[in-house]
């Protein structure tokens, strides 16, 4: 059929010019990936646009985690397509995505319990004195810590406390901040409510949509929770055998219309399988 | 509108009003907060009981004798503190200290000049360091393995070379010995010149940040894009290149050097020095001006002991004792401190 492959062929030279108009950040096309016999990932077409919360959901195994480490740069697609601000991009490794504004927090591995939370803000990015020696500006990264903190309205009671005393909503807010502080445009929040008193996660949700919102930080949110997710995200993306099953705005959808998609999906590989055994 | 994240595990002490209770409570919690609290308590009583016990103790002789026992166990121990925060140890560190004096000798004695001697012994320390650091960084095998075996080859080396005959050691005259350990006060300075260095280092500087980052946390250290195993190297070396410097001045001091003693007797106070301290096993957590005091602590331990005239048959079990109980206390002391400390 001609009528239907005509916009793939057109799509490519005209690439650029749409995504800078339609202000996407990050979209994938075709992206695959196989472990040696296993296919995990069958052609994933995926877009995020600024200030954008996007969540993925998916069953175990169906691919999320491993589009997750292909956009953080940890391994590399084995087909397909990353455009990062409409610029076609390969990653050799997380610091390599990083330089593009990607970067993934991790709840409980992203800080250093015993250092406190200016020297986690700084973490690798210190600023120092005299060139060379490598001594610390400690009062100048403890003045900037804070004042950024302040900007994005997180509060801290205190600067000086190592990360070990905080909460699990403080330390994930000082990671998240870190990854912004250091000019991450794209975030890869793994499960970032897990853990979490209802009151603790609440702040996380607005520290989310404030940084969306305001600084025009994008989020890229997994999680099994879907109540987490709806109130965390924008649009929800279903990866399904390792293609995007389910695209919707999360304000035309609901937690019900999800589930119902989730359990048919079940119910449909359920019924291949039996009929495979059958034969 | 600022959002307060709180936690109900978390509440802050808030600051204590004025009033003479709450200053003597204020003074308890800053005391509380200190990590080296219970070295410092323990080191007292050890300085107060002896003292007491024995009016040989407060003279400028058997202080003199106590800070020269101490130089040794003290700088070993600051390079433990660096080691023990990155969660892993360094056993070779006594081997190093007692070979470091026989790699100066043997250049000496191929002609070189003796300062030049001793700088190219130290570099061969830092060597020895830096082959603890790559083997287990690179390798992959747990730096207790490693280093207790760099220990065992450095005694067989220092015993093959020397034919397991004691030498007397060159440099004992002039300024030069005077600097370089025949001084009375020439080992401890070097040695509190050591720890202000090693503490700057770990307090102070983007490394020593990153020592800590990586002992606490590697994978954040590494994600973070620390070179983790850089880092590690090169607290193997600063070890090393301490420990040797320290030991040749104390054979310096001492005036012969013999081959004969396994480096494990002289590492080991270094290492309880470093816990003691407040230096934590498992990393992450290290006090240099801790393992000071821990030095002190056994050092005036030993002198008293000898003071008093303890019997040389109970000598080992009262000082394995007291060390048990002061490590108990500090442990106990810990829980209690860390409610101040949140």
């Amino acid at each position: 059929m001609t009528e239907a492959e005509s916009p793939l062929v057109e799509a490519s030279p005209t690439r650029d010019a749409t995504l800078a108009a339609s202000d996407v950040v990050l979209e994938t096309v075709g992206v695959t990936k196989s472990y040696g016999a296993v296919v995990v990932l069958r052609g994933i077409d995926m877009q995020l646009r600024r200030g954008e919360v996007l969540g993925l959901v998916g069953d175990n195994g169906a691919g999320k985690s491993t589009l997750v480490k292909i956009l953080c740069g940890f391994q590399p697609p084995d087909t397909g397509k990353i455009y990062v601000e409409g610029k076609e991009v390969s990653f050799r490794s997380v610091a390599d995505a990083r330089r593009f504004g990607i970067e993934t927090v991790y709840q409980d591995l992203a800080l250093v319990p015993q250092l406190t939370v200016a020297q986690n803000l700084f973490l690798n990015r210190e600023l120092t004195l005299f060139g060379g020696v490598g001594w610390l500006s400690a009062g100048k990264m403890r003045q900037l810590a804070k004042n950024y903190l302040e900007d994005i309205k997180v509060e801290i009671p205190d600067i000086d406390a190592e990360a070990e005393s905080l909460s699990g909503g403080q330390r994930q807010a000082i990671a998240v901040a870190r990854a912004t502080r250091q000019n991450a445009k794209i975030l890869l929040l793994d499960e970032p409510l897990a853990a979490m008193g209802a009151r603790e996660s609440a702040l996380i949700v607005d520290l989310v949509k404030d940084l969306s919102r305001n600084l025009g930080v994008s989020m890229i949110v997994i999680d099994h929770n879907y109540t987490h997710l709806f109130e965390l995200c924008d649009r929800l993306n279903v990866i399904q055998q390792g293609r995007i099953a389910f695209d919707q705005q999360v304000q035309d959808t609901s937690v019900e219309e999800l589930t119902k998609f989730m359990v048919s999906q079940y119910r449909r590989e359920l019924a291949a399988g039996q009929k495979l055994l059958e034969q | 509108m600022a959002r307060a994240i709180a936690s109900d595990s978390n509440t802050r002490q808030t600051p204590a009003p004025k009033g003479r209770g709450s200053v003597a409570y204020w003074l308890v919690q800053r005391a509380m907060q200190q990590r080296e609290l219970t070295v410092v308590l323990v080191t007292l009583f050890v300085i107060i009981y002896f003292s007491i016990a024995n009016s040989a103790f407060y003279t400028t002789a058997n202080i003199i004798t106590v800070a020269q026992y101490i130089a040794s166990i003290a700088v070993i121990g600051f390079g433990e503190v660096l080691i023990l925060v990155l969660g892993e140890i360094d056993l070779s560190a006594g081997a190093v200290y007692l070979s470091s004096p026989w790699f100066m000798y043997f250049f000496w004695t191929s002609g070189m000049p003796i300062g030049w001697a001793i700088v190219a012994a130290v570099a061969c320390c830092a060597g020895i360091g830096m082959v603890n650091g790559l083997i287990t960084v690179w390798l992959n095998v747990s730096s207790l393995i490693v280093t207790l075996a760099v220990n065992y080859a450095l005694f067989g080396i220092v015993l093959i070379k020397s034919n397991d005959i004691q030498v007397d050691m060159p440099g004992q005259t002039g300024h030069f010995s005077i600097i370089f350990g025949i001084g009375a006060w020439s080992t401890i300075l070097w040695a509190a010149a050591m720890m202000l260095a090693i503490w700057a280092l770990l307090k102070r500087t983007r490394f020593g940040l990153h020592i800590t980052a990586t002992g606490g946390n590697l994978l954040a250290a590494a994600e973070s894009g620390i070179r983790v195993r850089r880092v590690k190297v090169w607290c193997f070396i600063i070890i090393s290149s301490a420990s040797g410097l320290i030991g040749i001045l104390d054979a310096i001091r001492i005036g012969s050097i013999n081959p004969g003693s396994s480096g494990l007797d002289t590492v080991l106070p270094g290492i309880v020095a470093a816990v003691l301290g407040g230096t934590a096993l498992a990393g992450g957590r290290g006090t240099i001006f801790g393992a000071a005091l821990g030095a002190i602590f056994l050092g005036v331990l030993e002198d008293g002991f000898n003071l008093i005239g303890v019997n040389a048959n109970w000598f080992y079990l009262a000082e394995g004792v007291m060390i048990l109980v002061a490590m108990v206390a500090n442990t106990q002391l810990g829980i209690v401190a860390r409610r101040f400390r949140r």
